[in-house]
């Protein structure tokens, strides 16, 4: 099959950017969409052009490296498929396809596709964790978690940290992101004596990273790779009105970050 | 150069108690002034990151992904054992050792691997603390899988997502550090070359991705958790960005290279689809816990669809060859198993290269939901990739390569033959032999990040005196400007060849000739191919763009040119290594049915390789390897 790609080029972070038009020819079928970019950078190569730089590692969905937008839509037309997973099956021949990197203030552009996504890290480094170092811990089955419950904190953890969330939601907002931790480790019993500080400093790092409000419009999980449900939203939520109530006391507890 | 294991005396069971007594500690208030590199943030260098700065060092810790999140344990799907014996079928410490070691065909230090099976145990603990989401059983307590090559179920697992689970919960303890300020982070950040200065590690040399500028970063001691080098052969389960680099950096500073020839080749991978290939998925051995594998028995069958292939047509052949262990038998075992079927001509699929993985069985005995739920998201992979549904028809799969049990050689504290360079996870070659059974890798990836080399580079500090060394130290000096002048190199050839194009063949020399089955003449011929192809490499590779900016042909052509060279030693290790045990098959030496053949007289060492100089030939090390506790015997599943 022949694809035509338009795709947003850019030198680095403060050069001007443009969409450029590229002919993919006979791309088979079961390329990934990856693979496809790798045979158009082998072209531009040969030509002694420069190849288009995008992110990406594992190829198998899991580690969150890749993602562009395809035809505005985050990771492409397949649900909860990550932008590596998705094969040329799912486009028709003589396709005209859009290939742009994650749109968000907070995701800055280093290089074509290429953004920054340093600020989930930061959210994270704000409270996402447990605090257990290591050592000492108690025989694991001393601590009984529901299945049902183990089952839920899985659906939230399992968020690779792609960026697609915020690439699709119109106010950029990395709710799910943030939410999805804070739901993974305030379901479970160790996660209880951080959950407040937890809930309130998350949320004001995702705040000062610049990412947008959620206003629940849902673009999130339609987007999500790992289709992660809004639902983590009203756990944050919540979360977060009561951790407010709590919030002169985290000001007394505060100082050691 | 020496090789000293520094193994503890006395009996097996106290050897690592009576070390962690015997080793120097560093008092609290001290600790804050000894810098630590990490290179890697994977299972084994975020670990190690993450509990060196609890213990009060200050810690610099690099990664080549964005984020420490993506480390390639990330991608690991289905278990990481421990000898918890939760499930009360006679599991003991003790069998986790002598299943490791058995696996290993017998050729991993012992101490070193009971070592790894005591701590195992705390790993659970350890990420059941923070939060790691282990599946469960209704009562709420852990739940466990088997894994080939144990008659036990100790595998724990987080749905098919197992690595992700432990990286994030490491990740997780990561960003607590780096939040405390006891943790610097170097994302986009690849570690080109080690700076030794009088005989010591005391840093590393280092490309900005995003700037190109490089750097040199000093401290009193380097860890390298760098992962493993299966991307030599191009096609590989390894994440696209996984390299040598850092511990080739390191072998050509004086560490030696072990056993460098042991690479696994994993049965369940899915089949090559076509020339565009760039990588290879895996899909999970746990399957073979409800799976079937089988080919057509006649070659005749082999294109006719598999639900027309009668049950008497069919060849269940692990089951019929390894009746106790059956599906369940060990990778290296079931993956040459697969080739010789394939080799026959009864193999499926395009290309005749795949075998079935077949559920029909498991679903009728327990139902599409039960099947489901323990491996549907494999599945959905599965079909996303090949668009054909596994719940319908069986899946087909093939062997691929998928972890190096060589890697760089490291004493009982892990320290390389470089002191103060510290090797922990699939980096150095210590636990696993020439074969690791599955779930085994997340095991030591944690027991060495978290639990031993804390702990190990306490004892390098309170037993050495380092000097200063200050960044106008000729030695450094010299180093940053090797990496520069290489870097300029690369950039300056403007040849004709693509960096992708050389890789691929290279893997191909590889893959034919020191994959699943080598022998001396394959083995010496690709020993003539793979300097033709390295010297067509520096003379006619094209790497367009500067060093100063994001560039990734750049670093894929610095990476490629490392794996020229190393392609060579582990095709000089195959050849010399005239036995078969574990991956490392030579079909000169079989038994008469087939299987590996062990030279225990003459090969029960481990071969360390030190770098001998450019052009000049390595020279071999051998650590004996002395079975105390084990008897060595012809490893049998049958």
């Amino acid at each position: 099959m022949n694809i035509t790609l338009h795709v947003w080029r850019q030198s680095g972070p403060d050069a001007p950017g443009t969409m450029v038009k590229y002919d993919a020819k006979d791309v088979s079928p079961d390329m990934s969409f990856l693979e496809m970019l790798d045979v158009v950078n082998e072209g531009l190569v040969e030509r002694g052009e420069i190849p288009i730089a995008f992110d990406h590692d594992c190829r198998e969905g899991i580690c969150g490296s890749c993602g562009v937008m395809i035809n505005g839509i985050a990771h492409g037309p397949m649900p909860g498929t990550a932008t590596c997973q998705l094969h040329m099956r799912s486009f028709e021949d003589g396709a005209e396809v859009h290939v742009e990197p994650w749109r968000s203030r907070a995701f800055p552009v280093i290089k074509d596709l290429v953004v920054n996504r340093g600020a989930f890290d930061r959210i994270i480094a704000a409270g996402g964790f447990i605090t257990a170092p290591t050592g000492g811990a108690r025989d694991a089955n001393t601590i009984p978690v529901p299945k049902d419950m183990a089952d839920d904190a899985m659906d939230a953890a399992a968020c690779i940290g792609c960026g697609a969330c915020v690439a699709a939601c119109p106010n950029g907002s990395a709710s799910l992101f943030t939410a999805a931790k804070i739901s993974h480790l305030g379901l479970l019993p160790q996660g209880q004596p951080e959950r407040i500080r937890r809930a309130l400093r998350m949320v004001a790092q995702m705040d000062d990273e610049g990412f947008g409000h959620c206003s629940l419009y849902g673009e999130c999980q339609e987007a999500c790779p790992k289709e992660i449900s809004i639902d983590v939203i009203a756990r944050m939520n919540r979360d977060f009105v009561v951790a407010s109530m709590h919030a002169k006391e985290e000001r007394v507890l505060g100082g050691t970050g | 150069m020496e090789l000293r294991s520094k193994t503890p005396s006395g009996p097996l069971v106290e050897k690592w108690s009576k070390h962690r007594f015997e080793m120097k500690l560093v008092n609290p208030a001290n600790k804050r002034k000894y810098t630590v590199i990490v290179v890697g943030s994977g299972l084994a260098g975020g670990a190690a990151a993450a509990s060196l700065s609890e213990l009060g060092y200050n810690v610099k810790c690099f990664c080549f992904q964005d984020s420490p999140r993506r480390a390639h344990s990330i991608a690991a799907q289905g278990g990481i054992n421990a000898a918890k014996n939760y499930q009360n079928d006679g599991d003991s410490i003790y069998r986790l050792f002598y299943d490791t070691i058995k696996g290993g065909d017998f050729r991993s230090r012992e101490a070193n691997v009971y070592r790894l099976a005591e701590v195992s145990v705390n790993i659970i603990d350890q990420c059941v603390a923070q939060g790691v989401p282990f599946a469960r059983e209704y009562g709420g307590l852990l739940a466990n899988r088997s894994f080939g090559g144990a008659q036990v179920s100790r595998t724990f697992y987080a749905r098919g997502q197992t690595g992700q689970q432990l990286l994030l919960g490491c990740y997780q303890a990561l960003e607590k550090e780096v939040s405390r300020g006891g943790v610097t982070m170097y994302p986009r950040t690849e570690m080109l070359d080690v700076v030794v200065v009088n005989g010591r590690a005391r840093g590393i040399v280092t490309r900005d991705m995003v700037s190109g500028a490089i750097e040199t970063h000093l401290a009193d001691a380097v860890i390298l958790g760098t992962g493993g080098y299966g991307n030599v052969f191009y096609l590989s389960t390894n994440a696209k960005g996984s390299n040598v680099t850092a511990i080739w950096r390191a072998y050509k500073r004086g560490a030696a290279f072990a056993n460098p020839c042991f690479t696994q080749i994993h049965p369940t991978c899915i089949p090559v689809s076509g020339e565009h290939q760039s990588k290879l998925t895996l899909m999970s051995e746990s399957l073979r816990n409800d799976g079937r594998v089988w080919v057509p028995k006649r070659k005749e069958d082999c294109a006719k669809r598999p639900r027309d292939i009668p049950e008497q047509d069919r060849d269940y052949y692990l089951e019929r060859k390894y009746p106790s262990f059956g599906n369940l038998s060990p990778r290296d075992i079931a993956s040459r198993a697969a080739k010789e079927v394939c080799d026959e001509g009864r193999g499926v699929g395009p290309g005749g290269r795949g075998v079935y993985l077949d559920f029909g069985d498991a679903i009728k005995r327990l139902g599409r939901d039960k099947i489901a739920e323990r491996y549907g998201n494999l599945f959905e992979m599965y079909e996303r990739i090949t668009d054909e549904n596994p719940y319908e028809v069986p899946m087909r799969i093939y062997p691929a390569v998928h972890y190096t049990m060589g890697g760089l050689w490291v004493d009982y504290n892990l320290m390389s033959t470089v002191p103060g360079l510290h090797v922990i996870g699939e980096a150095n070659f210590s636990d696993h032999g020439a074969n690791r059974l599955g779930a085994s890798a997340l095991m030591q990836g944690l027991a060495d990040g978290y639990f031993v080399v804390p702990l190990t580079i306490g004892d390098y500090f309170g037993s050495n005196k380092l000097e200063q060394v200050a960044a106008d130290n000729p030695a450094v000096r010299a180093t940053e400007d090797e990496v520069r002048a290489r870097t300029e190199r690369l950039l300056s050839i403007n040849g004709s060849r693509t960096v992708t194009s050389i890789h691929r063949e290279l893997g191909r020399i590889l893959w034919e000739y020191c994959g699943m089955a080598r022998d001396a003449a394959g083995l010496e011929k690709a020993l003539r191919l793979i300097p033709q192809l390295r010297e067509e490499f520096w003379r006619d590779v094209r790497v367009p763009g500067t060093g100063a900016e994001l560039n990734q042909s750049l670093e894929h052509a610095g990476r490629v040119a490392d794996f020229l060279e190393l392609a060579e030693l582990m095709c000089i290790d195959a050849l010399h290594r005239e036995e078969s045990c574990g991956g490392h098959f030579r079909t000169e030496h079989q038994t008469a049915d087939g299987e590996a053949l062990r030279h225990d007289d003459r090969f029960a060492y481990v071969a360390a390789w030190e770098y001998g100089g450019d052009a000049k030939p390595p020279i071999l090390h051998k650590e004996p390897l002395a079975f105390e506790n084990v008897a060595l015997s012809q490893r049998s599943y049958k």
